[in-house]
């Protein structure tokens, strides 16, 4: 995780976690050329897995360009170009997480751009909708992209930081829907928890949020606590936080978890 | 606790009013009150915007909207809260303003 120090590898591993997935995300600022692009892709393919892997966690990620500098189209241009020569590297899992951040013209033209590269490459695709006010509108337009492009095939697809009011929309194309725990946006435990009791678990799961801000890596084991706390059977718990997850990924060839420890 | 298993729509666990009430009353009770005391410390600040009736900043006029959402008769109140606080319009807009949202969006009237 490129936004956290090791100690938080550490700390996952100790709750019981065994996996990573970490989206290409922002950097907390813009970078100014594709070569950028290119360095972090190395550090979530080649050097993030190590680091990882010294408290037994397996890595994952996704690779993309993210809708924050999506609105500069011609850089964006540039570093999907460089993605499709690192797909076959073992940790990637497909393209992700694209979307919309302030629902804009361009940042729609290279969402575009992006579906279509997962399209061709046959990729699955992990998608980020915007925050705050501008969530409903984005994640209507994110969908029509998805939905208008026959190739797209919707169980390969997850829409990731629904809320009580986008979850349904979701669910209702037949794509997964992520839930992330924020501490102040998105979701908390017990908001995600109600969202679980009210629309089922078959296709939605949840992640914990580890960026730049504040966010805690363990948010999913405490959220698993607070559904125990709730009442909830170990076996419902068990396909929420590691089943349903599992079952998606493993659609990528390159998701294999080691033996559990 | 009251378990419910609904095997249609996978597992669905129902605790009974009183579990939910000792289990987050206290905390919902402690938000509450931050709620309340923010929209004390904004009325008691000056400049516009702070007294009802004056609210010209479309947050605080997104606030109140929303917190009519809480009423005992309204349904799905999260989903609504959600809902006041969101841009309703459909087409892209021509170029992102920044990179930030702040929570709220212009609400009509």
């Amino acid at each position: 995780m490129v936004s956290r120090v090791t100690d938080d590898y550490e700390r996952m591993a100790l709750a019981g976690c065994q996996a990573v997935c970490e989206p290409a995300f922002w950097a907390g600022f813009d970078r100014s050329a594709a070569a950028g692009f290119s360095d972090y892709f190395s550090q979530l393919t080649e050097h993030e897995p190590r680091r990882a892997a010294k408290f037994g966690l397996k890595h994952f990620c996704w690779l993309c360009i993210n809708s924050k500098e999506a609105e500069d189209v011609k850089l964006a241009e540039e570093v999907i170009a460089l993605i499709p020569p690192l797909l076959d590297r073992p940790n990637v899992l497909g393209i992700g997480e694209i979307g919309l951040n302030k629902n804009s013209r361009n940042e729609m033209r290279v969402l575009e751009m992006q579906v279509e590269l997962a399209a061709r490459h046959e990729q699955l695709i992990l998608v980020h909708t915007p925050h705050l006010e501008d969530k409903l509108k984005g994640t209507k337009l994110i969908l029509s992209v998805l939905k208008n492009d026959r190739r797209i095939k919707p169980e390969r697809v997850i829409i990731d930081h629904v809320e009580e009011h986008t979850v349904e929309l979701v669910l209702d194309t037949g794509m997964w829907a992520g839930m992330t725990l924020y501490p102040e946006t998105k979701c908390t435990p017990a908001r995600a928890i109600d969202i679980l009791e009210r629309y089922g678990s078959e296709r939605l799961w949840l992640n914990s949020a580890c960026d730049w801000g504040a966010s805690d890596p363990l948010a999913v084991p405490k959220t698993a606590l607070e559904m125990k706390r709730r009442g909830h059977l170990a076996g419902a718990i068990e396909k929420v936080v590691f089943e349903n997850p599992k079952r998606f990924l493993s659609q990528s060839g390159h998701f294999q978890l080691g033996e559990s420890w | 606790m009251g378990l419910e298993v609904d095997e249609g729509r996978g597992i669905v666990i129902v605790m009974t009013r009183q579990q939910v009430l000792d289990l987050y009353f206290l905390d919902a009770r402690h938000k509450l009150i931050e709620i309340a005391a923010f929209l004390d410390r904004v009325e008691r600040a000056n400049g516009p915007g702070g007294s009802p009736g004056h609210d010209d900043d479309f947050r605080l006029k997104a606030f109140r909207a929303a917190i009519g959402e809480l009423a005992p008769e309204k349904k799905e109140k999260a989903k609504n809260v959600l809902l006041v606080f969101s841009d309703k319009s459909t087409e892209p807009i021509e170029k992102a303003p920044g990179k930030g949202a702040v929570g709220a969006w212009l609400v009509d009237g």
